[in-house]
């Protein structure tokens, strides 16, 4: 039977069918460096299968049912080709993904270094590790899906797409389909999670576009798990060799880390930018007298990488913290106290940091003692001593973190410099409709951060309304014309304040109006209790919604002054923001099995001025879980011919509440001075934060058995390994560990 | 995501089912679908059709039948957990059913789909393979019980010819020291490795999951208790005969170590 005339298929289309399409290949928007290589990427691929997820074809049936059993008839003719998955391999260029680039090494990056860099030879002690971290899938529960429609003889068409990003998607899909912008509108509906894996545009939305456009139909595509897994972007994937330089006393002098990062085999969206995302804050919360940083981009036969829930910094942070620990370790100091006299002194004003950008606001000090003081840090050891003294199969392990983080993307003129192609503003309109109800349009485009509730919290305070007189629209780009979307927990500082000030141009036009109807001078008004009130006489008042009527009906406006009463705001941040934290963890390891328990986890955050408390718990806690499951459950794995051996989530471990404990959760705050409101961002902290918090604690629990390294995750077998390896040599029954002494080389992470 | 095209028919009675299966070569039982619609919907399984028993009530039951215990093929995971029947009598068997999955895992899963479908990754089959159970098989030409012995014959194969169905697990009466410890990722997780202890006969049964291509029996282990080993000693032998699985939820090598740490504990919790 052929193809075509299966039950129910409209059609069966290769790139070669398709080669009218596409005027272009899938975006990248972040050309990091002048020689950076960058291979085209086409919806469907024209010569080479370069990653299992690479689509060679689309058949589009009458339902999903009908599609699968035709796509399995669908026989692709190919050669195998060698593969190359290892990083270090694939930079030999042995085997090159692109020809026509030449090579596999397509981008090399380097913040530029900050201070001596003699003194990460000349320190009394240098520390030098290897850290490896596994490529992550970000797993958004709910998966990608799209639909795309329109009137094809008006050329007009519309996406409907589980994205994050739908003001970006309408720029780029106008590119790679070539139908005008002004004739695309894309919608972002319920688009469930995202983590940065909906950061992006990509190939299936650009042919459910193209084929609406071919069939004269709707074309409808949603995902399901394994094809999330393979063709959704991943995350992570990085190797780093890292150095500390330190004093026997336990000042850090300076650090520094040569990244090699995994691009997969293809640019996505951002994916050369990620590392570099990382590149500002490789000195974390600490005052160092030198820096460095530098990465290299390399093409693997693997799913293309991209952003994922942090991008960038949490791999910067759990290096800077593997590395802190080792170093503790190395002079025999509580890494507790090593961390503490190495923060970086407070400030309330904007202060340029060792990397070259300006930090916000800074006091981690009095976050840091909150932490230790929830963990019970000094009964936690005191337990501690005890098991290691009892020789309890169960040890306990206490593990820090401290990090700063970039939020508040960003300040354009740095986008610019960064040689990012797009702007960092965000934009807000606020319409008042005559008897109260005011209705938002924000350029944000959240997805299960609750702007509808903060943004509302925003406008009710600034005009003296209540939250459910709100109404915030978003995620369609016919209704809200401008934005730059949601990531890089940049919402709250760029969106959220470009609200704030279309709140204050609201009131400006209002309060010319209730000078005129109250008549009197605009300076003998006041804003008080929710009112333009008359300075002496309270009495004598408007009220927003008392002037967005007036202002509809416009019966009798001042002179000059045009009906409706809105205002609209586009933003760009002068600084990014920096939040900074401590976050404290306890796990318990069968020293027997390698299980790792976690006892207890403290997080202590700094966002700077907090809008809506639950939210900021919901995003610590959801970005920690993801931490712990990235510190102990999750790793993408690939089998030499490049198959991804964790393609469902039976495979890829994603931890149940059952293993997620009981956050112990506070605050300090530290005001922004990047933005009005005083915002900093929380939605990537949890994540940034909590991988090298259970990592270290579970170094610590079986260093005293000589343990020094430890991979990602640390799942049962790899403890269980590691304590093999350290305690070679001891007499052990049935392969177990009774009677294991500590190996002779206890503390000594040279 | 989305299985092949299959033929359904829903079974009223065993009879039915057995002259249905019998019709097509290519026809499989549908129980609780926990196991057989998953390796549908990736298409590794693709029977013709499906024979739904699910709705089949008098195969759901749990009763002390004399000096045994009787459990209806169809008894949901649940409802095996929270028979008092079995919580009193054999306990070992109520505690594993508890430990399956999740709580939907549990609700739809029975006990009969877990021996047919002979995983030696399940929970429960290596706790009946501990307890010499006895399964009762129907099939055209009558009924016939084999021992759990002989049950498991290889990967995902049993006795069962394709036309029989199960309908009843018979298990001893189990009251004495007994031990059930499971190792897994995640609480919903199969066992990395699983390892049961009944105290029987004055000696001990040791049933293991996931430690070969069928459920296993810790022959060594039983040899070196009955033996008058301690504990750690016997469980040294926890290995023997076994052939682990190597993949990503661990090494073989790994394997045969945690099987001794968990078989030393299982005959610590289990033996007086
Ligand atoms: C998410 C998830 C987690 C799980 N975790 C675990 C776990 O931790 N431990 C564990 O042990 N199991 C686990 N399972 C499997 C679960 O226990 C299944 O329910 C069980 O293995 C099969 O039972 P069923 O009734 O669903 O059988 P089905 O899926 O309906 O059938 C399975 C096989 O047995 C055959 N069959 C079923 N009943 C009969 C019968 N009466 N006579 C003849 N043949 C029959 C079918 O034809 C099929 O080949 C899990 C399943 C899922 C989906």
């Amino acid at each position: 039977m052929s193809r075509k005339q299966m039950p129910g298929v409209i059609g069966v289309f290769t790139a070669a069918d398709l080669d009218d399409a596409f005027p272009a290949g899938l975006p990248m928007v972040w050309p990091i460096t002048e020689d950076i290589k960058i291979p085209t990427h086409w919806p469907l691929t024209k010569d080479v299968i370069r990653f299992a997820g690479d689509a060679v074809a689309v058949v589009v049936a009458g339902s999903r049912a009908q599609a699968e059993d035709a796509a399995e008839e669908v026989a692709v003719r190919a050669t195998e080709l060698p593969v190359v998955l290892d990083l270090e391999e694939a930079a030999k260029d042995q085997v090159v993904l692109h020809e026509d680039l030449g090579t596999n090494v397509v981008v090399h990056w380097s913040h530029g270094g900050g201070g001596d860099q003699a003194i990460f030879e000349s320190a009394p002690v240098v520390v030098q590790e290897r850290h490896l971290q596994p490529r992550l899938i970000p797993n958004a529960i709910e998966g990608r899906g799209c639909l795309a429609y329109g009137i094809p003889a008006a050329g007009e068409f519309t996406l409907v797409s589980s994205t994050q990003i739908p003001h970006i998607t309408r720029v780029g899909l106008s590119i790679t389909t070539g139908i005008p912008q002004t004739k695309l509108r894309i919608i972002a509906p319920d688009v469930g999670g995202g983590f940065g894996s909906k950061l992006n545009i990509y190939a299936e939305e650009a042919l459910a576009l193209a084929l609406a456009r071919q069939l004269g139909r709707p074309v409808k595509w949603i995902e399901d798990r394994q094809e999330n897994y393979l063709a959704t972007t991943h995350g992570r994937g990085v190797i780093h060799d890292c150095t500390l330089a330190g004093t026997e006393d336990g000042k850090i002098l300076g650090l520094k880390f040569v990244e090699l990062a995994d691009m997969g085999a293809y640019f996505q969206l951002l994916t050369p930018g990620i590392p570099e995302l990382g590149g500002w804050v490789y000195m974390g919360p600490y005052d160092v007298d030198a820096y460095w940083y530098e990465f290299t981009g390399i093409m693997t036969n693997a799913t293309p990488t991209d952003a994922y829930r942090g991008a960038g910094r949490p791999e910067a942070t759990y290096v800077i913290e593997r590395l802190v620990d080792a170093f503790a370790r190395r002079i025999g100091k509580d890494p507790a106290q090593v961390r503490r006299m190495n923060l970086h002194p407070p400030h309330v004003d904007a202060q340029t940091s060792i990397m070259g950008l300006n930090v916000d606001s800074a006091n981690y000090e009095p976050t840091f003692d909150r932490a230790l003081e929830l963990a019970e840090y000094d009964q936690m050891r005191k337990e501690q001593a005890a098991r290691r003294e009892s020789g309890d199969v169960r040890q306990i392990g206490i593990g820090l973190s401290s990090y700063i983080e970039m939020c508040g993307l960003a300040p354009s003129e740095i986008l610019g410099a960064l040689r990012y192609v797009a702007g960092g503003w965000d934009a807000a309109e606020i319409e008042c409709r005559p008897f109260g109800k005011v209705v938002v349009r924000t350029g944000t485009s959240p997805h299960g951060q609750g702007h509808d509730t903060s943004w509302s919290q925003i406008v009710a305070d600034g005009l003296g309304i209540t939250p459910d007189d709100v109404e915030v629209l978003h995620g369609d780009t016919a209704v809200s014309r401008l934005g730059m979307d949601t990531y890089g927990s940049r919402s709250a500082a760029v969106g959220g304040e470009a609200l704030r000030q279309a709140v204050e141009k609201v009131k400006e036009k209002a309060r010319i109006i209730a000078a005129h109807e109250l008549e009197v001078s605009e300076d003998d008004l006041e804003w008080a209790d929710g009112a333009f009130r008359v300075r002496g006489a309270p009495d004598k008042a408007r009220t927003i919604p008392d002037l967005a009527t007036s202002a509809w009906q416009a019966h009798s406006l001042p002179q000059g002054v045009e009906p409706v009463l809105e205002g609209t705001a586009v933003y760009d941040p002068p600084n990014f923001t920096w939040p900074a934290g401590t976050h404290v963890c306890v796990v318990e390891v069968d020293t027997e099995t390698g299980k790792t328990d976690v006892l207890r986890y403290v997080a202590v955050d700094d966002c700077g001025v907090v809008i809506n408390p639950m939210i900021v718990e919901g995003q610590v806690q959801g970005g920690v879980a993801q931490g712990i499951a990235e510190a102990l459950y999750e790793e993408a794995v690939y089998d030499g011919s490049g198959n991804l051996m964790t393609s469902s989530m039976t495979q890829y471990l994603i931890p149940s509440a059952m293993e997620i404990p009981d956050m112990i959760l506070d605050r300090t705050e530290t005001p922004s001075t990047t933005n009005a409101l005083g915002v900093k961002g929380i939605a990537e902290a949890g994540t940034i934060a909590s991988p090298p918090a259970v990592i270290n604690a579970v170094v610590d629990a079986v260093s005293h058995l000589g343990v020094t390294e430890m991979g990602k995750p640390a799942s049962p077998e790899r403890v269980w390994r590691a304590i093999q390896e350290a305690t070679k040599g001891s007499p052990g029954v049935s392969g177990g560990l009774d009677g294991a002494t500590p190996a002779q080389q206890e503390g000594g992470a040279s | 995501m989305i299985p092949a095209p299959f033929d359904y028919a829903r079974a009223g009675s065993v009879e039915e089912a057995i002259s249905l299966l019998g019709s097509d070569p290519d026809a499989k039982v549908l129980a609780g679908g926990h196991s057989l619609l998953p390796a549908m919907r990736l298409r590794i399984a693709r029977p013709s059709m499906l024979v739904d028993i699910g709705r089949i009530a008098d195969l759901s039951y749990v009763r002390e039948d004399g000096d045994r215990i009787a459990i209806g093929a169809l008894t949901r995971h649940h409802d095996v957990a929270n028979a008092e029947v079995l919580q009193q009598l054999c306990p070992i068997v109520a505690h594993a059913a508890g430990q399956i999955g999740d709580p939907q895992v549990r609700h739809m899963g029975t006990i009969g789909g877990s021996v047919a479908h002979g995983d030696p990754a399940g929970d429960l089959p290596s706790v009946l393979l501990a307890l010499d159970a006895g399964f009762v098989a129907q099939g055209p030409t009558g009924t016939r019980t084999v021992a759990a012995t002989g049950f498991f014959t290889s990967l995902f194969e049993t006795a069962l010819a394709p036309d029989e169905v199960l309908t009843e697990i018979r298990v001893p009466k189990a009251t004495a020291g007994w031990s059930f410890m499971k190792f897994q990722r995640r609480a919903q997780d199969w066992a990395v490795v699983g390892v049961s202890a009944v105290r029987a006969n004055g000696g001990v049964h040791v049933g293991l999951t996931n430690m070969g291509l069928t459920p296993l029996r810790a022959v060594g282990v039983e040899e070196a208790v009955g033996g008058g080993a301690d504990p750690a000693s016997a469980a040294a032998r926890a290995d023997e005969g076994t052939a682990p699985p190597d993949d990503a939820f661990g090494s073989a090598e790994y394997r045969r170590q945690l099987v001794k740490v968990l078989v030393r504990r299982a005959l610590e919790e289990a033996l007086p």
